[in-house]
């Protein structure tokens, strides 16, 4: 079996927000960029563990951005993924990157396509399902575990207030959710390998381009914090009534 | 052009306050375009069909039997499918919860169309092109996303808008059997429910009463829970709890868990680190219980406590109590 790990790119958490080009374009100047948390943390860890155990022979991280991308890359491939591609376009939305990846898949069959829940940048979370629609292969969204028993995928997937158990025959796209795995860090002989593994620029493929993002603000801030006495919490309660008018 | 909603009320016969929203938003935009909004349901009641036809459908098209295939996303999305093509529909609003996310992308990659996922309003329509707004960088920014499609498939986020309830609209309502045969190929083998508190999906809850570090451990949850009870509130807490398995990691909120908007925020313990704030800053009025007066959280508040938690808040539950009281 044949893992395909597909990944963002985003802004590290802490990096500070703001627009250019009359807020229509997010300023990259001075950020610095990550591997999306779900994509990492989760989808390419428990993709690593599958292989460790015997399970796949092969992961391959995909991701689909421009040449600036290419060192997110790298760190992907220190943490131990096999190989990589990367789709030489601008990822305009989830729906031009599931174009591009279920382009990519149907030229190259992997058996399980295990990618993060949502990006923590545009937070839209729709990604993983498009693709599986476009491909109509099967989709388990939110898995917080996942094993592979012969040519079944075995997940919890989270449910409001709980999980399923779910069984579905390969080839799957499952979407990674918290649990799944743990963080790794990248050790100095997979920064070295990384190096030197094959990381190939795929043209991008034709697409349809639906969304644009037309305009953006900063959320604004909070007023004042106003302080209660914590011997008086009948004025909080007072206030959450007739002030914030909440309850 | 019409707008489809889908309304699962399988679980119980009740829709979900979610999927009134997303109906009254169709609503919306049908007007705006001149369709019907149209919903299809599964498994509503009686009472849950007047709702939704005072949240603004037009026409309900509620499946009376069980498809226990629906559980399957793809199968849900194909049903969904069948009748976005036999109702006319061009556009299909769903709300952007765990299962409504799944099925609504699944749907767009059936159509082969664009997606405006998480919306929270409407901004415009001009012709074929609609523009909505949606919170991006895990709320610390919001934005204007346009989609031009001809199909357009939207999610809209829980809690995002006020229902405007117009009690003398009367919608068309067909009971119906769906007798087509799905085989599901994602199998549930098992339904585990791991939430202690109430029943209210924290998603959709308008109060939340939230714990961290603060609270030393899972022992001492019992506090939260009074206080969640006394308030008819869900149960959250920070990322290092759920980490530690002090409460189930679906209860995580902020930047890597999930993100929510409720009413009332009231984070106890909690020192308000950045990406804890990323998935709470939209609610609208935040509490903040804290020893330390100098945490962050403070900040982002608009209304502080210092004070020892174990102290304060069993002391606002009684005060909520009384008040609950004294309004009936
Ligand atoms: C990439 C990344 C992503 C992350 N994502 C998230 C996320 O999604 N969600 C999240 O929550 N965190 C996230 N974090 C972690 C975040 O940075 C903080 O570490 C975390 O939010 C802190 O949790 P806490 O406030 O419960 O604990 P602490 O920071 O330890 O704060 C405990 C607070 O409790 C107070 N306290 C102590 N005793 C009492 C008492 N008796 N009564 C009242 N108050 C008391 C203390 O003064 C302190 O302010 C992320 C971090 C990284 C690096």
């Amino acid at each position: 079996m044949k893992i395909l790990v597909p990944i963002a790119q985003v802004p590290d958490t802490t990096a500070k927000i703001s627009f250019t080009d009359n807020n229509t374009k997010f300023n990259a100047t001075g950020v610095q960029f990550i591997i999306n948390p779900y994509d990492e943390w989760y989808a390419l860890v428990r993709a690593l563990e599958l292989k460790e155990a015997g399970l796949a022979e092969k992961v391959s991280v995909i991701h689909v951005g421009l040449a600036d991308a290419d060192a997110t890359i790298r760190k992907a491939l220190a943490l131990g993924a096999d190989d990589s591609f990367r789709i030489d376009t601008d990822p305009a939305d989830a729906y031009v990157v599931a174009q591009q990846l279920a382009q990519f898949i149907k030229n190259n069959p992997y058996e399980l396509i295990l990618m993060g829940k949502e990006t923590i940048s545009y937070n839209s979370g729709v990604a993983a399902g498009i693709l599986a629609g476009l491909l109509d292969y099967p989709y388990i969204a939110n898995a917080s575990k996942l094993d592979i028993n012969g040519n079944t995928a075995v997940a919890h997937q989270d449910i409001e207030g709980g999980y399923q158990v779910v069984e579905c025959a390969l080839p799957v796209v499952i979407s990674a959710n918290k649990g799944m795995a743990e963080q790794r860090i990248p050790n100095m002989k997979g920064i070295m390998a990384a190096r030197t593994k094959p990381l190939q620029v795929i043209p991008a493929y034709p697409v349809n381009i639906t969304t644009k993002y037309e305009q953006f603000e900063l959320a604004p801030g909070r007023s004042a914090c106003k302080f209660i006495d914590p011997n008086n919490v009948e004025e909080l309660v007072h206030l959450l009534h007739t002030e914030a008018k909440v309850i | 052009m019409s707008v489809l909603v889908f309304a699962d009320a399988s679980n119980n016969g009740k829709v979900k306050k979610a999927s009134f929203e997303a109906t009254y938003f169709a609503s919306q935009i049908a007007q705006q375009t001149g369709g019907k909004c149209v919903v299809l349901s599964l498994k509503a009641d009686d009472d849950s069909k007047q709702k939704l036809a005072h949240a603004g459908a037009q026409k309900i098209i509620n499946i009376t039997n069980d498809i226990p295939a629906i559980s399957d996303v793809s199968v849900a999305a194909k049903i969904l499918l069948k009748y976005t093509q036999t109702e006319g529909i061009k556009d299909v609003v769903l709300p952007n919860d765990i299962q409504g996310k799944a099925v609504a992308s699944y749907l767009a990659g059936l159509l082969n169309t664009g997606i405006a996922p998480a919306v929270t309003s409407l901004v415009s329509i001009n012709g074929s092109t609609y523009v909505f707004k949606r919170n991006v960088f895990s709320g610390k920014a919001y934005a204007q996303i346009s989609i031009s499609s001809d199909k357009k498939v939207i999610t809209l986020l829980p809690n995002s808008l006020q229902i405007q309830w117009n009690t003398q609209n009367i919608a068309e309502i067909k009971d119906i059997t769906e007798n087509d045969n799905y085989t599901p190929r994602v199998i549930v083998k098992s339904v585990e429910k791991t939430t202690t508190g109430g029943n209210i999906p924290l998603p959709e809850a308008e109060i939340v009463v939230s714990g961290g570090r603060g609270l030393k451990g899972p022992e001492n949850w019992g506090i939260i829970e009074d206080l969640a009870k006394a308030l008819g509130a869900a149960t959250a807490c920070s990322r290092p709890v759920a980490d530690a398995h002090w409460r189930p990691h679906h209860e995580h909120v902020g930047q890597t868990g999930i993100a929510i908007r409720p009413n009332l925020y009231i984070a106890i313990g909690i020192s308000g680190a950045i990406q804890h704030l990323a998935g709470v800053s939209g609610s609208k009025t935040i509490v903040v219980i804290n020893t330390d007066k100098e945490a962050p959280f403070f900040k982002a508040a608009d209304y502080g406590i210092v004070g020892d938690a174990f102290e304060v808040v069993p002391k606002l539950t009684e005060a909520i109590k009384k008040f609950k009281a004294s309004q009936q």
